[in-house]
């Protein structure tokens, strides 16, 4: 059952903070063990392999320590006996918004994507808790050979392409939280997009949690061929809690030769999910690969989109920007891998941090010595509104090649008072002065989103600098 | 109240900041429809005299008003005074980084003189003729606020905001400085615009005399130590100019009295 007053006064100014009543159809009891990582896998009639990989997965994570980098201390707070690893709020996946239940439907509308499905997608994926409850795609890509399918359909209907390359790009092995996410993945995308195939309009996933101490553990895997592109966008809210959520997902890019992925996401948690996620994608020769990679709400943010440069002429761009509101810590960057020659690489990071929250940068950019004429350049620059907040930088650059073209600035600032008065002189209050200086910054990637993503998220911003003034 | 209050009136005013006392009783009147200087060295306290028109929350006012067309300021906020019809062109306007002027400028216009203001094809054109006089590019739209601009860039700058606002009263802070001839020209006839023929005031402060041979000030206030030593006609300006500060200063000093 919900309990609507304990939300309500944690809600504040989380314009996503409801919950709907918690209807599932299937609900795991709260903890993991291999029985539960063996019954998502036979709820889900999966083929034998996957069932041993999620084992394999589930046992390294039980050995694997937490890390011992990032914000230990707030880390060491989850609690993972007291997190629900499955459920299942709808028995299948509507091609319609009709064919959803309605609270869900609700939902999504209040966040405003059938609406944007409508005027600006070719395609949407909905999940909510473990599974998707909608999908659809524009029916012309369709025809022309591009799937775009939650994971687990995707692992039914393709499953010698998901055998091929899933855990190729992010191995259960290379983190706690892969390891979990391979153990007990649910829902997340699973795109192809054929040779030489442009899918002009982007496609969208939303991501909603919505009961209590749930764990959301979604798996994406997009393979682009030769000479294609795609712009994927997801969206990710939940509902404020008074206990913790938890949302580590895996993402697996694959870029064959001459293919460009962008991945754009815009990531708005309450402030009670960790929310540890691992992003990596492989770009073959002459394709391009770019992270466009937003986080503004969350308790902790563990996240480094990365790039593997493994074929020549590759191209890597990292576009990432964080908000630390009061009780937050984004630790968020970057990591680009030069294999091969002549790869280029541009990574931009810029951090907000206000009312004691804490922005933080890592990065790590290597050139392997084998690799001829690379270029990579490194911005990232932070903002502090406030006495209290904070902002670290941990760059990292390994540079194995002497003909390699390497640039790094970080810059730390602070808004002043000369700046706030100037657009006060101008007839805006304090608030408004703040947002005009905060999207002013987030600029460079808000330039980057979708035309109605830039406007939400300039609102967003604009909310929040607003909560804070008294 | 067309024109029988005072579009500012200062009076007694007192101000300092962490316990120095930078303005020493200052008293200024500008009739409606009229543009006053004020004239000093650098450190004369002009510069304090400008931010607490406008309401920078560095300073105490210790005694004494402010008053627009006779309704005291000092409680508003500076976006409020700004509402109320207040501008300030900033000596050193700060920049804002990835905030586009044009996007700025329409904001600006939308708070200050209201929505409909800043809406369709009125406010383009208001903002058409006033860049071209003010001959600003537009290309100049699309960059940043203050950002990466010259010296003389962001003087134009404060003028176009000042246009698009038409305050009731322009304080413009050291605005020839960092300019040339042209520029000053150009700049001097943006003051004019909004002020004469109007029930508009200005107060233009400065310490060289060029901007005034532009802009025909109906009087001119000497500052010397946070106090008006003096005030005139256009002549003080010249005779300023021809014998500086120290002199004025000295016949000050002897009792002589300019009005």
């Amino acid at each position: 059952m919900s309990q609507p007053s304990e939300a309500r006064e944690a809600v504040g100014d989380y314009k996503a903070g409801w919950h709907d009543p918690e209807n599932s159809t299937i609900r795991f009891d709260f903890g993991l063990s291999e029985k539960v990582v063996r019954d998502i896998s036979e709820l889900k009639s999966e083929p034998e392999w996957m069932t041993e990989m999620r084992l394999k997965a589930y046992r390294h994570f039980t050995e694997r320590p937490m890390p011992d980098w990032g914000n230990t201390e707030v880390l060491e707070g989850i609690d993972f006996d007291n997190v629900c690893y499955f459920l299942r709020s709808s028995d299948e996946t509507g091609e319609t918004w009709e064919d959803v239940p309605e609270d869900i439907r609700n939902t999504f509308e209040r966040l405003g994507i059938p609406e944007a499905e409508q005027k600006w997608l070719s395609g949407v994926t909905a999940q909510y808790e473990s599974e998707t409850v909608y999908h659809s795609i524009r029916e012309d890509l369709e025809k022309q050979g591009v799937v775009f399918l939650d994971m687990d359909s995707g692992l039914k209907e393709y499953e010698e392409i998901v055998r091929r390359y899933f855990g190729t790009v992010v191995p259960f092995s290379d983190n706690k939280f892969s390891a979990l996410n391979t153990a007990v993945w649910s829902g997340g995308s699973f795109i192809y997009v054929p040779k030489g195939v442009s899918v002009e309009m982007p496609v969208q996933a939303y991501f909603r949690i919505n009961a209590k101490n749930m764990g959301q553990f979604e798996r994406t895997l997009i393979i682009a061929d030769e000479g294609s592109s795609i712009h994927y966008v997801e969206g990710c809210t939940a509902p404020t809690y008074s206990t913790d959520s938890l949302h580590s997902a895996v993402v697996e890019l694959i870029a064959l030769p001459g293919a460009h992925i962008r991945y754009t996401t815009v990531q708005n948690w309450s402030n009670n999910v960790y929310n540890l996620v691992t992003k990596r994608g492989v770009a073959h020769e002459d394709s391009k690969i770019e992270w466009v990679d937003g986080n503004i709400g969350s308790k902790l943010t563990m996240k480094y989109p990365a790039v593997i440069l493994k074929g020549e002429g590759s191209h890597a761009e990292v576009i990432s920007v964080a908000y630390a509101g009061a009780g937050q810590h984004q630790d968020a960057g970057a990591k680009v891998h030069h294999l091969a020659s002549n790869t280029t690489s541009n990574i931009l990071s810029k951090s907000i941090s206000k009312d004691g929250g804490r922005g933080s940068y890592r990065g790590m950019a290597k050139i392997m010595p084998k690799a001829e004429n690379c270029r990579m350049n490194i911005v990232c620059d932070a903002l502090i509104l406030d006495e209290g907040s904070r902002s670290d930088t941990y760059p990292t650059m390994e540079v194995g090649n002497a003909s390699a073209h390497c640039e790094h600035e970080a810059s730390v600032s602070k808004v002043g008072d000369e700046q706030l008065f100037y657009l006060m002189s101008r007839g805006h209050t304090e608030a408004e002065a703040l947002g005009m200086i905060v999207n002013g910054f987030f600029e460079p990637f808000t330039k980057e989103l979708p035309m109605e993503y830039a406007v939400e998220l300039n609102k967003l911003m604009a909310l929040e600098m607003e909560g804070s003034i008294g | 109240m067309s024109g029988e209050k005072p579009i500012l009136t200062i009076s007694n005013l007192h101000v300092g900041i962490e316990g120095t006392p930078i303005l020493k009783g200052i008293d200024i009147i500008i009739p409606s429809g009229e543009i006053h200087a004020i004239m000093g060295r650098n450190g004369s306290g002009k510069t304090t005299a400008a931010n607490v028109i406008m309401g920078h929350p560095s300073y105490d006012i210790e005694d004494g008003d402010v008053l627009l067309s006779g309704e005291s300021i000092l409680d508003m906020e500076p976006w409020e005074r700004s509402r109320s019809g207040v501008f300030l062109s900033f000596q050193y306007p700060q920049s804002v980084p990835g905030l586009q002027v044009g996007n700025f400028l329409r904001k600006s216009v939308s708070s200050v003189r209201g929505d409909e203001a800043a809406k369709g094809s009125a406010f383009r054109e208001d903002l058409k003729n006033a860049m071209s006089k003010l001959n600003i590019p537009s290309s100049f739209l699309s960059r940043y606020v203050n950002d990466g601009f010259s010296g003389g860039e962001k003087k134009r700058f404060e003028i176009l905001q000042m246009m698009l606002l038409k305050p009731r009263l322009a304080v413009l802070d050291e605005t020839d400085s960092g300019l040339d001839i042209d520029g000053i020209r150009t700049v001097a006839e943006g003051i004019n615009e909004v002020v004469r023929g109007t029930e508009n005031g200005a107060l233009i402060i400065t310490h060289y005399s060029r901007i005034l041979e532009h802009v025909k000030p109906d009087r001119i206030h000497v500052m010397i130590g946070g106090k008006i030593v003096a005030s005139g006609g256009p002549g003080l300006a010249s005779l300023l100019e021809e014998n500086g500060y120290d002199w004025l200063e000295e016949r000050v000093a002897e009792g002589e009295v300019f009005e």
